[in-house]
C-alpha cells in the first residue's frame, strides 16, 4: 500500500515538472479575431474557414520550424468591445506570437493598441487606410484600401471624360469610409459630386434615392459604396428604374453572389476587382496566377462555392506569418514583426507585398482591377 | 438600542452592498491575468449601467428599450470633449453625464406620460435617435469606425491597464450601488416601490407619480452615462456600437435575468451575459443558440430573476 | 410628379411589409399578451424554409407549404416549451424568453443555412410595371395585395366566425372562456401559429425583393413593432395603418429629406404620434384595474 502510494506521489510529480518544461513540440500560437457573425459575418465566414483549413494543411506538412501551429480563433460578432476583451484573452490568456484579424476597420482601430502594447505583430483583414497611415510598429494589413480604390475609380472616370458624379453610399463603416476618401480623391482631380445619398445596409428598397439621383441632369457616373446584401439590392432598383448611367462598384461587389443576386441588371456594371476574382482572365505569365488559382480551387473544394476574396485576405495574412517565422527561424513576436517588415516580392493572393518599416501594407494598385460585368461573368476592362 | 444591535440591522439593511464589496476584494485572489481582469473590469462598469436601469424599471415598472443611447452618449462625451472642443479629458466626463442627467430631465418629462408598450417604444426611438447620431456624424465621431480615446489623467495619475479599471470600476459600482441602496430605503424609494405596486393607489395617497418616475428616470440615465464613459476611458476607443439597439436590449436582459428590483440581481445578470460568451467560445458556431436556450431556460424555471428566486429557495430552507 | 408616386410606391411596399410583421405581433399580443420578439424570425424562416425547399427540389408551391407549416409548427413549439411552462410569469420575464428564442433561432438558422444572402424568384416575373412614369414590381404589388386580403381574412376570421369568437374570447378573458368550454391552450397554440404562418407567408412573398438572410429577422421585429405601436398595439387596423406609415415617412424622407437619417425620420414621427394619441393611432386606451 505505501510503495503505491509513494509509486503515485512520484508520478504526480514528474508529470508536474515534465508539463514545465517547454519541449521541442510546443506549438506556435497564432491568434485570430474575425467577424463569424453579426454584419460582417459574409467576410469573416471565408475567414474562419481558410485559417483552419490552411493551419490543419501546415500542420499535415510537418509544422513550422518542427514545431505544430495552433490557432486560436475568436469570433466578434462585429462588435468593437467584444473584440477587445478577445484580444487581452489572445494576448495574456493564450498567448500567441502573432495575430490576424480583424475583419473590419472599425474593430481594428479599436484593438490595435492592445498589440501595440503587448508588442504583438497583427496583420489586419479590413479596408480602411488609416489603418497603416500613419504606421503603426505593430499593425499591419493585406486588403487594398479605399484609397487605393478611389484613385482607380477616379483615374477610369477620367480616361472616360466623366464630369459630374453621384455617389450611394451605406452607412456602414465600408460605405462611409469609401465616401469619405471618395469626396477628397474625386474633387482633387476635378470631379464634381451631383449627388451624396445613403441607404441603411438592411434596406430592401432604394428607389427613392435612385430616383432623386436619376432626376438630377448631367449625371456621367454613379458610384455605390457599402457591403453586402445591399448592393445587390440597390443595383435591382436600378435596373427596375431603367437608369442608363453607368454604374461602378467597389470590391464588396466584387463575387459571384453579387452577380448572381442582382441578376441581369448587374450587366455592364463595372467593378474594382482584386485579382482572386478574375484569375482565370489573367495571362498565364502573371506571376500572381498560379497561386491564385491555387487558392481558388481548394475553396471551391471545400465550401463548394467560388472563392472570397475576403477569405483571400486571410490566405496572404497567414502565409505572411508564416513565411516571416521561417525567415527569422524564430516565433518569438518581435522577431516575427521585424521578418514581416523586410518581406519583399511576396506573392500571395492578394497581391506581391513589399513591406518596409513605413509600408505595412505593402502592395499597390497594380494587383487589382476595373472589371465589367458581362453576361453574367466577368471581362477585364481595357 | 445598542451599538451592536443598529450595527447588526445596518449590516442586514446594506447585505447586498457588503456582499458586493466582499466578492470584490475576494475575486482577485482567483484572476490570474489581465484577461480575466479585464473581463471582471467591464462586468462591474456595465452592472453600473444595470443598477441604474434596475432604479428605474424594478422599482417603477418603466421599461426603457433606449438606455444605449445614454451609454453611447457618456462615451462619445469623453471621446468628443478632448478633440473638439479642447477640455480636459475628466471635465468632459463630468460634462457629459451631467448632459445625460440633463437630456433624460428633458426627454423624460414627455416621454413618461406614455404607459407600457408605447413608452417602451419611445424609449428605443429615442436610443435609435442617439445611435444614428453618433454613426452619421463622421466630421464629429469618426462615423462608423468610431475614434479613439485620450485616456483619463488625474493629478498625472494616468487611469490605464486592466487591473487599474477593475479596482475603478468596482469602486464607482460599489458607490453607485451604495447610492442605489440607500434610495430604496429613502422615502424616494418607498414611493417608487408604490408606484410600482399601483400606479393609481400610489397617486391616491399623495405620491406625484410623474414627479418619482422622472427622478428613476434621470437617475438611470445617469448612471448609464457614466459607464458609457467608463467603458470608452478604459478602452481607449469608442465606435457607436456602444449605444446600438443590442447594447439596450442587452441591459435590460442583464436587469431581468439578475431580477428586477435586485441590487446584486443586477451585478449577476451582468456577469452572466457578459462572462458567458467567454467560457462559450469552445462551442464555437453553437455560441448563440447556447446563449438563447439558456435565456429561456432560465426565465422558465427562475421567474423572479436568478437572485430573487434563489434568495426565496434559499429562504424555504432556513 | 412621377418623383412624388416613385416615393409613394416605394413607401407601400416597404411599408406592407412592415405592417406584416405589425399584424403578427398585434395576433400574439391580442392573444397572450407578449411582444413576441421571435416575429422576424418566422418572416425569415418563411423566405430561407421555402429557399431550402427549392434546394431539395421541391416545387415552388410545396416548398412554400412546407415551409409555412414548418414555421407555424416551430412557434407552436415556442409556446408549448417556453412561454405556457411560464404561465403566471410577469410579463417581462415572458419578453425575455422571446427574445431568447429569437436568438436561438438565429443561431440555429446561422449554423443551418449560413450566413449568405439567399434569393427567391418573383411570382410574377421581374419586369417593373410602369404607371405615370413610376415604377413597381408586379412582386411588390402582390405584398401590398396579400397584406390586405390577410387583413381582411383576419377580420373575417376573428369577427364573423365561431372558431374567431372563440380565440377572441380566450385573450380577453381567460377564465371566462374556460367555463364557457373553450380549451383556451387550443386557442393560444391556434393564434401563435396562425400569426407564424402568416408571418412565414409574407416572408416568402417579400424575399424576392429584399433577400432572405439569417439575420433578417431582426430589423424587421423592430420596425414591425414600431409600425405596431405607432398603430396601436393590439389592433389589426392600427399595424395596417402603423406599417403603412412607417414606410412612407421613410420613403419620403429618403427623397426629399435626408436619405442618413431617413430611419430616424419614421421614430421621429412614431414619438411625435404618441405624444398626441398615448396609445397610438387606432389603439384603445387601457383599463387598469385598481
Amino acid at each position: 500500500m505505501k510503495h503505491i502510494g509513494i509509486f503515485a506521489l512520484a508520478t504526480a510529480v514528474a508529470l508536474t515538472l515534465s508539463s514545465g518544461v517547454a519541449t521541442a513540440a510546443d506549438p506556435i500560437k497564432i491568434g485570430a479575431i474575425v467577424s463569424k457573425s453579426g454584419p460582417a459575418s459574409f467576410l469573416g465566414e471565408p475567414q474562419d474557414v481558410t485559417l483552419r483549413h490552411y493551419v490543419k494543411k501546415i500542420n499535415d506538412a510537418g509544422g513550422l520550424l518542427g514545431r505544430p501551429l495552433e490557432l486560436v480563433l475568436y469570433d466578434d460578432a462585429t462588435d468593437a468591445n467584444v473584440a477587445r476583451t478577445f484580444a487581452s484573452r489572445l494576448v495574456d490568456s493564450d498567448k500567441v506570437v502573432a495575430v490576424i484579424g480583424p475583419s473590419t476597420t472599425g474593430v481594428t482601430l479599436a484593438i490595435a493598441p492592445v498589440f501595440e502594447d503587448a508588442k504583438i505583430p497583427m496583420i489586419s483583414l479590413a479596408a480602411g487606410v488609416e489603418i497603416v497611415d500613419p504606421v503603426r510598429a505593430y499593425v499591419f494589413k493585406t486588403p487594398h484600401t479605399d484609397r487605393m480604390v478611389c484613385r482607380k475609380i477616379a483615374v477610369d472616370m477620367k480616361a472616360r471624360n466623366f464630369k459630374r458624379v453621384a455617389l450611394l453610399n451605406g452607412t456602414d463603416g465600408a460605405g462611409k469610409t469609401l465616401r469619405s476618401e471618395c469626396l477628397v480623391i474625386f474633387k482633387s482631380v476635378g470631379l464634381e459630386i451631383s449627388a451624396d445619398e445613403s441607404f441603411n445596409p438592411n434596406d430592401s428598397d432604394m428607389t427613392p434615392q435612385l430616383t432623386k439621383i436619376k432626376n438630377l441632369p448631367g449625371v456621367d457616373a454613379l458610384l455605390i459604396g457599402g457591403f453586402g446584401q445591399a448592393l445587390a439590392v440597390v443595383t435591382r432598383n436600378y435596373g427596375q428604374l431603367s437608369i442608363k448611367t453607368p454604374m461602378y462598384q467597389a470590391h464588396g461587389a466584387a463575387s459571384q453572389t453579387y452577380i448572381k443576386l442582382s441578376g441581369k441588371a448587374s450587366e455592364g456594371v463595372r467593378v474594382t476587382s482584386p485579382l482572386l476574382v478574375i484569375v482565370d482572365k489573367l495571362p498565364d505569365s502573371d506571376p500572381l496566377k498560379a497561386g491564385a488559382l491555387e487558392y481558388a480551387k481548394t475553396m471551391r473544394a471545400i465550401t463548394g462555392a467560388e472563392a472570397s476574396t475576403f477569405g483571400g485576405y486571410s490566405y496572404d495574412a497567414l502565409m505572411l506569418i508564416v513565411n516571416a517565422i521561417r525567415k527569422a527561424n524564430s516565433a518569438d513576436p518581435k522577431a516575427i514583426r521585424d521578418a514581416l517588415e523586410v518581406t519583399r516580392g511576396f506573392a500571395g493572393v492578394t497581391g506581391v507585398f513589399n513591406m518596409s518599416k513605413d509600408n505595412h501594407l505593402g502592395i499597390d494598385e497594380s494587383s487589382f482591377y476595373m472589371v465589367d460585368i458581362r453576361d453574367g461573368g466577368w471581362k477585364l476592362a481595357q | 438600542m445598542s451599538v451592536f444591535e443598529s450595527l447588526r440591522l445596518s449590516l442586514h439593511a446594506n447585505g447586498g452592498v457588503l456582499a458586493l464589496a466582499g466578492v470584490m476584494l475576494f475575486l482577485p485572489f482567483l484572476l490570474t491575468s489581465d484577461f480575466h481582469y479585464r473581463v471582471i473590469a467591464v462586468v462591474w462598469i456595465f452592472s453600473l449601467a444595470v443598477v441604474g436601469l434596475n432604479i428605474l424599471m424594478g422599482h417603477t415598472g418603466v421599461v426603457s428599450l433606449g438606455h444605449g443611447g445614454f451609454v453611447g452618449l457618456g462615451a462619445y462625451s469623453v471621446a468628443v470633449g478632448p478633440v473638439l472642443l479642447g477640455i480636459p479629458v475628466w471635465l468632459s466626463l463630468l460634462v457629459g453625464v451631467l448632459l445625460g442627467g440633463f437630456l433624460a430631465l428633458l426627454i423624460g418629462k414627455p416621454l413618461l406620460r406614455l404607459k407600457g408598450h408605447y413608452l417602451a417604444a419611445a424609449t428605443l426611438g429615442f436610443g435609435i435617435l442617439v445611435f444614428m447620431l453618433f454613426s452619421n456624424e463622421v466630421r464629429w465621431t469618426g462615423g462608423p469606425d468610431g475614434m479613439s480615446v485620450k485616456r483619463l489623467n488625474l493629478f498625472g495619475w494616468e487611469v490605464r491597464g486592466a487591473q487599474t479599471w477593475y479596482w475603478v470600476g468596482a469602486g464607482v459600482l460599489l458607490v453607485g450601488a451604495w447610492m442605489a441602496r440607500n434610495l430604496e430605503r429613502s422615502p424616494t424609494g418607498r414611493a417608487l416601490q408604490a408606484i410600482h405596486g399601483s400606479e393609481v393607489a400610489a397617486a391616491i395617497t399623495g405620491v406625484d407619480v410623474a414627479g418619482y418616475k422622472l427622478i428613476a428616470f434621470v437617475l438611470s440615465a445617469l448612471y448609464a452615462t457614466a459607464a458609457g464613459a467608463m467603458m470608452a476611458l478604459m478602452n481607449g476607443h469608442v465606435t457607436p456600437g456602444i449605444g446600438d439597439f443590442l447594447v439596450s436590449l442587452q441591459l435590460l436582459t442583464m436587469v431581468v435575468l439578475g431580477g428586477m428590483g435586485s441590487l446584486l440581481g443586477a451585478v449577476v445578470g451582468a456577469a452572466l451575459l457578459l462572462v458567458l460568451p467567454q467560457f462559450l467560445t469552445v462551442v464555437h458556431d453553437y455560441e448563440h443558440a447556447f446563449i438563447g436556450l439558456i435565456l429561456i431556460v432560465c426565465m422558465i424555471f427562475l421567474r423572479s430573476g436568478i437572485v430573487p428566486t434563489l434568495h426565496a429557495r434559499f429562504r424555504k430552507y432556513q | 410628379m412621377s418623383e412624388f408616386l416613385q416615393f409613394i410606391l416605394a413607401g407601400m411596399t416597404v411599408g406592407a411589409i412592415y405592417s406584416v410583421v405589425a399584424l403578427g405581433f398585434t395576433m400574439v399580443f391580442n392573444a397572450s399578451g407578449v411582444v413576441n420578439f421571435a416575429q422576424g424570425e418566422f418572416v425569415m424562416l418563411g423566405g430561407m424554409l421555402t429557399v431550402y425547399g427549392l434546394a431539395l427540389g421541391m416545387p415552388y408551391s410545396v416548398a412554400a407549404l412546407f415551409a409555412v407549416v414548418a414555421t407555424s409548427l416551430i412557434s407552436v413549439a415556442l409556446y408549448d416549451f417556453a412561454i405556457r411552462p411560464a404561465r403566471g410569469a410577469p410579463v417581462y420575464a415572458l419578453i425575455i424568453i422571446t427574445v431568447g428564442a429569437s436568438i436561438l433561432i438565429r443561431g440555429l438558422t446561422k449554423i443551418a443555412f449560413g450566413t449568405g444572402p439567399r434569393d427567391l424568384p418573383p411570382l410574377l416575373g421581374d419586369e417593373p410595371v410602369r404607371v405615370a412614369g413610376a415604377v413597381i414590381l408586379p412582386q411588390s404589388m402582390l405584398v401590398i395585395a396579400s397584406t390586405l386580403a390577410i387583413y381582411l381574412c383576419l377580420w373575417l376570421l376573428l369577427q364573423k366566425t365561431l372558431l374567431g369568437h372563440a380565440v377572441v374570447a380566450s385573450a380577453n378573458n381567460r377564465m371566462a372562456a374556460q367555463m364557457v368550454g373553450i380549451d383556451v391552450d387550443v386557442m393560444t397554440r391556434f393564434s401563435f401559429s396562425l400569426s407564424a404562418a402568416i408571418g412565414a407567408f409574407s416572408g416568402i412573398l417579400i424575399s424576392p425583393i429584399t433577400l432572405v438572410s439569417y439575420d433578417m429577422g431582426t430589423m424587421l421585429a423592430l420596425k414591425g413593432f414600431a409600425a405596431a405601436i405607432l398603430g396601436g398595439m393590439g389592433s389589426p387596423l392600427g399595424a395596417i395603418l402603423g406599417g403603412v406609415l412607417v414606410g412612407l415617412s421613410e420613403a419620403m424622407s429618403a427623397g426629399y429629406l435626408s436619405s442618413q437619417y431617413k430611419d430616424a425620420t419614421a421614430f421621429v414621427i412614431i414619438i411625435l404620434v404618441l405624444f398626441v394619441f398615448p396609445n397610438g393611432l387606432v389603439g384603445k386606451s387601457g383599463h387598469e384595474r385598481v
